[in-house]
């Protein structure tokens, strides 16, 4: 499959920075992004008046990316409030990285921020059900997952336990993660024993409601060779939409991150094999598989048995959400860019839960109903 | 009726208690919910037809409800002429609904709107 052209490694992330991950009373949602964009800024070595491309998700604002110019006081070259849903700021990096290459901006900063805990705690999004969905009540998003999660089941014979795997391993690798908001023992049984709320999925099988923060600062691999942090070269990213409704989603078994995927390994040069770390969105149980089978860490159909024996989790062989996840980390609404963080902290050897020697991290976004689907490929310097 | 838009007349004949699919005519395709061209085609060479009705659970998903409200379910519908809606089965225990069932359509109405909701076949 062609990649499109990519300018592999061209553009690095220079600085990044999560806040407030969990509950962080008494902030509003731009504030919280705010912080974590300052703080992004200052761990690349910059100045606010640096930024001239702007990248910015916010909960309940459309026009999030104005709100955030306004609020830093900048004016930049070019601004984005593009939302795909939580798989936003893997196409952010796309056009950042493509447009760095350009030299069209010289310093991206990709920003979001919720308080939706605190503000509300609920899932804070102006998107629901459509016109021919919304009678039928949904859950939104819940019930689509679960549409899909059901189909998955029926097809491969996939189980509740195999579900529940996927929360438990998140679960492990929060509990040795500070910044992790949802820590303690967690058991199959648990997850499988908790409140069913859209069938085949139950209360443990979703991703929390949390508040939290993260932003990263992009810009040239040559400059970022000069900022004070180790590099980490953007080696491919690449997105796909193939619906938005669950209804009309091709096959509920298999994702764009089936087209996504291919594309962002054939800019990067690499194959799944070649991945050392892999952050997935875990918006729900059956996420996480579906993921692992697109993206050719399994075969279609195996996902469930691929998870079932802690090949995920803490020190199985390939280490999937080492944060803990949307699951027990932290899941402010859209969660993508959590994931890029972690990925690139996994490269800098900075992570809390640091795979040793990694040099390849995938991070993956999804958005909708299992409809927006993006895949960002980051390298260490010995990738370039 | 060519002055309202697709989806206000598919809206006005359900009224009417028609339930209404388009079909391209060169590649008899079935589109659903109604659009202006053929998916992925742009073909805009399409008529309204009558659904059969008929269809099978392509998946299912049960919803606690909050007490004192019941259960409910939310299928996937797959219509034998190849579209594939949202709905609801009716007359059989919701988490007795299974992915496979033979349903057939009929319209109801709720909330004063008219909605398309499966029953099983037997």
């Amino acid at each position: 499959m062609s990649g499109g052209h990519f300018p592999r490694g061209k553009a690095s992330i220079a600085g990044l920075a999560t806040f407030g991950l969990g509950e962080q009373p008494g902030w509003t949602s731009i504030e919280l992004a705010a912080r974590a964009g300052l703080d992004a800024i200052a761990d690349a070595g910059m100045r606010l008046g640096q930024v001239d491309g702007l990248f910015v998700c916010l909960p309940d604002d459309v026009l999030g990316g104005l709100s955030l110019a306004e609020y830093f006081g900048v004016t930049p070259r070019f601004t984005d409030c593009n939302r795909t849903g939580g798989s936003a700021f893997m196409s952010h990096v796309a056009t950042a990285v493509t447009m760095l290459e350009a030299g069209y901006i010289e310093t991206a900063l990709i920003a979001y921020g919720s308080n939706q805990r605190s503000g509300g705690g609920k899932l804070s999004t102006p998107v629901k059900s459509n016109a021919y969905e919304a009678p039928y009540r949904p859950l939104f998003p819940l019930s689509s997952y679960a549409l899909a999660a059901a189909r998955h089941m029926h097809e491969f014979g996939t189980t509740r336990e195999q579900l529940a795997a996927v929360a438990v391993a998140a679960r492990g690798w929060a509990n040795t993660n500070p910044e992790a908001f949802a820590t303690g023992p967690l058991t199959i049984a648990d997850v499988v024993g908790s409140r069913m709320l859209s069938s085949p999925l139950s209360a443990k099988d979703c991703c929390l409601v949390t508040d939290g923060a993260a932003a990263i600062v992009l810009t040239r691999t040559d400059r970022a060779r000069d900022c004070p942090q180790p590099l980490v070269p953007v080696l491919g990213a690449a997105a796909a939409t193939w619906h938005n409704a669950i209804s009309q989603m091709p096959d509920l078994t298999t994702t764009a991150a089936a087209e996504s995927g291919p594309r962002a390994y054939t800019m990067a040069g690499i194959g799944p094999a070649n991945v050392d770390v892999v952050q997935l969105y875990d918006a729900f149980t059956i996420n996480t598989i579906l993921f692992l089978e697109d993206l050719g860490f399994c075969p279609k159909g195996e996902g469930g048995r691929f998870v079932e024996d802690g090949r995920i989790a803490p020190g199985g062989t390939l280490p999937v959400n080492t944060n803990g996840g949307g699951l027990s980390c932290c899941h402010p609404g859209m969660y993508g860019l959590f994931a890029i963080v972690e990925a690139a902290r996994q490269l800098r050897g900075q992570a809390a839960n640091q795979i040793p020697g990694a040099d390849v991290a995938l991070a993956h976004g999804n958005g909708g109903a299992l409809s927006s689907q993006a895949t960002v490929i980051l390298g260490s310097a010995a990738t370039l | 009726m060519s002055a309202h838009g697709p989806a206000r007349q598919w809206r006005d004949a359900l009224a009417k208690g028609r339930f209404l699919l388009q079909r391209v005519r060169s590649s008899g395709a079935v589109i659903f919910p109604p659009r202006l061209a053929e998916p992925g085609v742009g073909d805009e060479g399409w008529d309204w037809i009558e659904a059969g009705g008929m269809g099978t659970v392509h998946s299912v998903t049960v919803i606690g409800g909050r007490p004192p409200e019941p259960p409910y379910n939310v299928v996937l519908v797959d219509l034998d002429e190849e579209a594939r809606m949202m709905s609801r089965v009716d007359g059989i225990a919701a988490d007795e609904v299974r992915i496979g069932m033979r349903v057939r359509a009929r319209i109801v109405e709720e909330d004063g709107t008219p909605l398309i909701v499966f029953e099983p076949v037997r």
